[in-house]
């Protein structure tokens, strides 16, 4: 490690260097905040031109993206051990497992599920009382019976 | 007690290395257990990373619910985030990076020994998180005021300080009432909702609002200004407008329940933060920490790190759909 | 004195100290306080053994009143069917979140994987002992909830029952659950930076015993897996505080999610009870069969195999709560799979006995019933993870028979024989070995009769969790029971072996069984700061340099032919 942190002293000789771990050179963390300071201005302007279904996808790249300056530069990735980012890689990978098989299993039910929303219950409920549970409850009555 | 046993274990320590050959001598803040620094700092790294994997999986539940609710109920979602404040939610976006970036900063000084930087640093990062607490504070306060809360009370139009008050008393009403109707594990669901249409419906179209029908359909109290409203109030009160928008699409509560889990667990983390934040000044205060110690200023960063990580999706995913 | 005087002075192995026997792990310290306080690997895990085994006493006693319920149709021992719910809950909560799950890692793994590792601690000990604390704070909970009118939930807390049930106790429960878990993600978090990170040098990762590999990979899951069940538990505490809605179908919410949440834990969990068990039982099968193990890596890899299969087929819990068609034959097909790494270890056990020296000491009887049992357990298994079967044998006793075979007939078994193996290396003194495999063989035979006869009655249709039953099954109840006392008299004979040995026990040897890792090589008991010097590592799995040694009354690890030791052998080792 120590070795890491000569190497990569460079402009900063005159700097006191621990023995382990690695000191970040100021201009990275002064850039990396004004890059997601900037990134932040992006994603809130963005929200206000219709792109359709790439709106949300456009949103979590530019946070992907902050997310990637913050653990690379603030948390030290780019100099720590590579385990360190397997660690967080893989731990997100598992968010990715659950949150892939749960939604597919979502998505090939959401016909046959009830759940107060079929297409009827609304019809019924912009008639009677908005966002009323009682309403689409009362509308899908008749076709609770349905399943797979 | 604990101090004396610990001690007994440096003495141990100290006999234990006796032998051993440590070409930088002996480091006091070196534990028994390991034979290098860079073997403790590695470890130290590793489990913190670990700890943080753990936070990502944690949160991750919550990440995985937001999801499956917005696939059942995508209107939901981009109707109900136009009630966020998206500016007071960028404000804190910026709060938070600011203030990881101090932290970044403060580490930097720790291992650099500059004391002075490191303690400025310190309390910018805990200022940064009070910040960020006010703020949502504010926001919180203005939300409960418009009732836009979880569960079944945002369904009930609080026309005064009292009807407040009520509405989030008949948050655990709904509990009791599906205690009731759900008695027989084995009949749970479609029973359960099979009894509902009994409900008078033009009490629910006066009251323009569900589970209060709900909890009178079963039996239930509900409040009697709920049930029926005194005409024209609604106009002059801000709070509650919701529930006369006809666009409102059903089950918004489901929004504001994942709202507040997501959001306030991640405030959970930010008062956790906070405590350890002050810790490190305190310990910095007494000049624990330099560039052969700093461990903990490292550790308790990336901690901190990793909640503005959160943050940095939190925001899109509810602030900012179009 | 425990010195051991070793032949030629080049091969000597340092690790076993000329030190007083008084001065051990034991009584380095002494005073409650220093039990309490300790920060020592070994001791943290001797007070999780025996915690441990007092919540497993209290988990079988409600197991004994379940079985005793069962034995005529209708009321027998309680009128209340509530009772008996609040029971077989109890029973599984305990044994699940208090006794498996903690078993093997916390305590036999805290006591011997730093030793066999060749560490002098684990990396955090504090952290360890603030672990072993929450397990207390979740003990004390659990308790706390049955003073608070207990919780007929089931241990697996489903929604929407769990949160409109009337029973009090709901919530405390949850609660222990949640810090328990965080108590296992300490200890997993803690044992993957010591394998990591503590290594001594010449322990590579193919040179560490098969039973660190399997804490390894055990560590892995508890890490990985557990978080998710505190959220899922925080969300069903909220849900049922204040009824959020979002496990609630009257408030549009979605209950089958809650089942997502809850299996995505707690199906790596059942792996989370079961490898450290296929650990122990692999290194009790080598050391037993004086033989290298068959197919090292091949166990070692299917252990993280198993590991990370287990995240990915959670959903053959649901095959019958409404998830879709799809994602049944999706999970069905995983689940299918996990038999192949499964497979890859009975094989290389069995091939690791074939042509073996088999001494059939006490550990090795716990071996072979759990090669047994586990093979039981593993193949009804299969019958479950296909579908059209499952729908019929599903909540029948059949899936409690096979999920008792995996967790009883083969983790538990696991622990008790890992028990009997590290018991002289724990406290330095040797069990009565007859009286000890009578005990194995007496629950050995209880089990049989109180789950076999479970796949009969659940193939004929009695459903899991009920209080009364048709006459026609009462037969096999009543069979089921009499083996579930078989099974308390040989787990009280084993509880008369083990405990007679701290009276009146003979001294233990260093290495009773002839074993060749680390832990056997240091005095029993442990010294406080295990090794004072780093231990020569040597193949852990090479049985040819241990030999009986009829002065100490055990085994001997003489390693003067090998040339990594001694140059001057280099020509005897080439000879072999």
């Amino acid at each position: 490690m120590s070795h890491q942190a000569t190497h990569h002293a460079g402009s900063h000789a005159a700097e006191v260097h621990p023995e382990v771990g690695h000191v970040v050179p100021v201009k990275y963390l002064v850039g990396a905040g004004v890059a997601l300071l900037f990134l932040t201005v992006i994603t809130v302007a963005v929200r206000y031109i219709d792109l359709g279904e790439a709106n949300l996808m456009l949103a979590l790249a530019i946070a992907v993206v902050k997310a990637t300056i913050v653990a690379l530069i603030f948390m030290h990735l780019r100099w720590d051990r590579p385990f360190n980012l397997l660690v967080l890689i893989g731990s997100i990978v598992f968010v990715g497992i659950m949150l892939a098989f749960s939604a597919m299993d979502v998505h090939q039910n959401s016909p046959t599920i009830f759940n107060g929303n079929a297409p009827e219950a609304e019809s019924v409920m912009q008639a009677n009382a908005p966002g009323a549970p009682v309403a689409q409850i009362r509308s899908t009555n008749g076709g609770v019976g349905s399943s797979d | 007690m604990s101090q004396t046993t610990a001690n007994e274990h440096t003495t141990q320590a100290d006999h234990a290395h006796g032998h051993d050959e440590h070409a930088h001598g002996h480091d006091p803040h070196l534990a028994h257990h390991f034979d290098s620094m860079a073997q403790q700092f590695d470890s130290a790294k590793l489990g913190i990373w670990l700890f943080l994997a753990t936070e990502i999986l944690f949160f991750g539940g919550l990440f995985v619910a937001y999801a499956i609710l917005r696939m059942r109920n995508p209107e939901v979602f981009s109707y109900a985030s136009h009630y966020l404040d998206t500016i007071m939610g960028g404000i804190n976006t910026c709060v938070l990076i600011l203030s990881s970036l101090t932290m970044a900063l403060a580490v930097r000084c720790a291992q650099t020994d500059r004391r002075g930087g490191l303690i400025v640093c310190l309390v910018l990062t805990f200022m940064g998180a009070i910040g960020f607490l006010v703020i949502k504070y504010f926001e919180y306060t203005h939300k409960f005021h418009d009732n836009l809360v979880w569960g079944s009370s945002f369904y009930v139009p609080p026309h005064d300080a009292e009807g407040h008050a009520e509405a989030m008393e008949l948050k655990t009403a709904p509990t009791a009432v599906t205690a009731i109707t759900v008695k027989d594990p084995t009949l749970f669901a479609i029973p359960d909702l099979a009894a509902k249409p009994a409900v008078d419906v033009s009490a629910v179209k006066s009251a323009s609002v569900g589970p209060v029908g709900m909890a009178r359909a079963s039996g239930a109290p509900a409040p009697e200004h709920a049930v029926a409203p005194a005409p024209g109030k609604s106009e002059e009160a801000h709070p509650g407008t919701h529930l006369e928008d006809p666009k409102m699409p059903p089950n918004t509560h489901l929004f504001f329940a994942i709202y507040y889990c997501m959001t306030g667990l991640h405030g959970v983390h930010v008062v956790a933060g906070m405590g350890l934040i002050g810790w490190l000044i305190w310990r910095s205060v007494r000049g624990d920490f330099s560039s052969k110690n700093f461990t903990a200023v490292d550790t308790g960063g990336l901690y901190w790190h990793i909640v503005d990580l959160i943050w940095i999706f939190l925001f899109p995913l509810f602030y900012l759909i179009h | 004195m425990t010195t051991i005087q070793l032949p030629s002075p080049g091969a000597i192995s340092d690790t076993i100290e000329a030190r007083p026997e008084s001065d051990n792990y034991l009584t380095h310290t002494r005073g409650i306080l220093s039990w309490i306080f300790t920060l020592d690997h070994k001791r943290i895990g001797v007070m999780y053994m025996w915690s441990v085994l007092g919540a497993f006493l209290l988990g079988g006693t409600f197991a004994l009143l379940l079985r005793t319920e069962l034995l005529t149709p209708g009321p027998t021992i309680t009128d209340s069917a509530d009772t008996y719910n609040q029971w077989f809950t109890l029973h599984g909560a305990i044994m699940v979140f208090l006794v498996i799950i903690p078993s093997i890692p916390a305590a036999l793994g805290n006591i011997i994987m730093p030793i066999m590792l060749g560490a002098k601690d684990v990396a955090f000990p504090r952290l360890n002992l603030f672990s072993y604390y929450l397990w207390v704070t979740g003990a004390i909970l659990c308790i706390v909830s049955l003073s608070m009118g207990g919780f007929d939930t089931g241990w697996t807390f489903y929604t929407p029952y769990s949160t409109t049930t009337t029973a009090g106790g709901v919530i405390p429960v949850l609660t222990a659950a949640f810090v328990l878990g965080f108590s296992s993600i300490f200890t997993g978090l803690n044992f993957i930076v010591t394998v990591h990170k503590l290594r001594p040098p010449g322990m590579t990762w193919f040179r560490m015993p098969l039973f660190l590999w399997s804490i390894y990979a055990t560590a892995i899951i508890q890490v990985l897996a557990t978080p998710v069940l505190g959220i899922t538990l925080l969300l069903l505490i909220v849900e049922r505080t204040v009824n959020i809605g979002i496990f609630n179908p009257s408030m549009g919410g979605d209950p089958v999610l809650y089942q997502h949440f809850f299996w995505f834990y707690s199906h790596p969990a059942v792996y989370i009870m079961i490898l450290p068990a296929m650990g122990i039982i692999s290194d009790i099968i080598a050391i037993n069969s004086h033989r290298a193990i068959f197919g090292y890596r091949f166990i070692a890899f299917s252990s993280i195999a198993i590991a990370m299969f287990s995240f990915i087929v959670w959903g053959h819990h649901m095959f019958t709560s409404g998830q879709s068609a799809l994602m049944n034959t999706l999970f069905s097909a995983i689940s299918f799979s996990v038999a192949i790494p499964s497979a890859v270890k009975v094989f290389n056990w069995i091939a690791t006995l074939y042509k073996g020296s088999v001494s059939l000491t006490t550990p090795m009887w716990y071996a072979l019933a759990f090669l047994f049992l586990f093979t039981i357990g593993g193949l009804t298994g299969l019958h479950l993870a296909t579908l059209s079967t499952d729908v019929h044998l599903h909540d029948t006793y059949f899936v409690v028979a096979h999920f008792h075979y995996v967790m009883m007939g083969s983790a538990l078994i696991g622990m008790i024989g890992g028990l009997h193996h590290w018991w002289p290396k724990i406290f330095g003194r040797m069990y009565d070995q007859r009286l000890g495999t009578i005990a194995c063989w007496i629950i050995f035979i209880g089990f049989n009769v109180t789950f076999f006869t479970q796949f009969i009655l659940g193939s004929q249709g009695m459903p899991r969790r009920y209080y009364d039953y048709q006459p026609e099954f009462q037969i096999y109840h009543v069979i089921s029971t009499i083996g579930s006392y078989i099974m308390a008299v040989g787990f009280t004979l084993t509880a008369i072996t083990l405990f007679g040995s701290l009276v009146n026990g003979k001294k233990a040897p260093a290495n009773p069984w002839g074993g060749r890792s680390l832990e056997w090589q240091c005095a029993s008991p442990p010294p406080f700061d295990n090794f004072a010097k780093a231990p020569r590592v040597g193949d852990c799995y090479d049985f040819t340099v241990v030999h009986w040694d009829p002065k100490i009354g055990g085994y001997r690890v003489d390693e003067s032919n090998d040339p990594e030791v001694n140059p001057a052998a280099q020509g005897t080792k080439a000879a072999h």
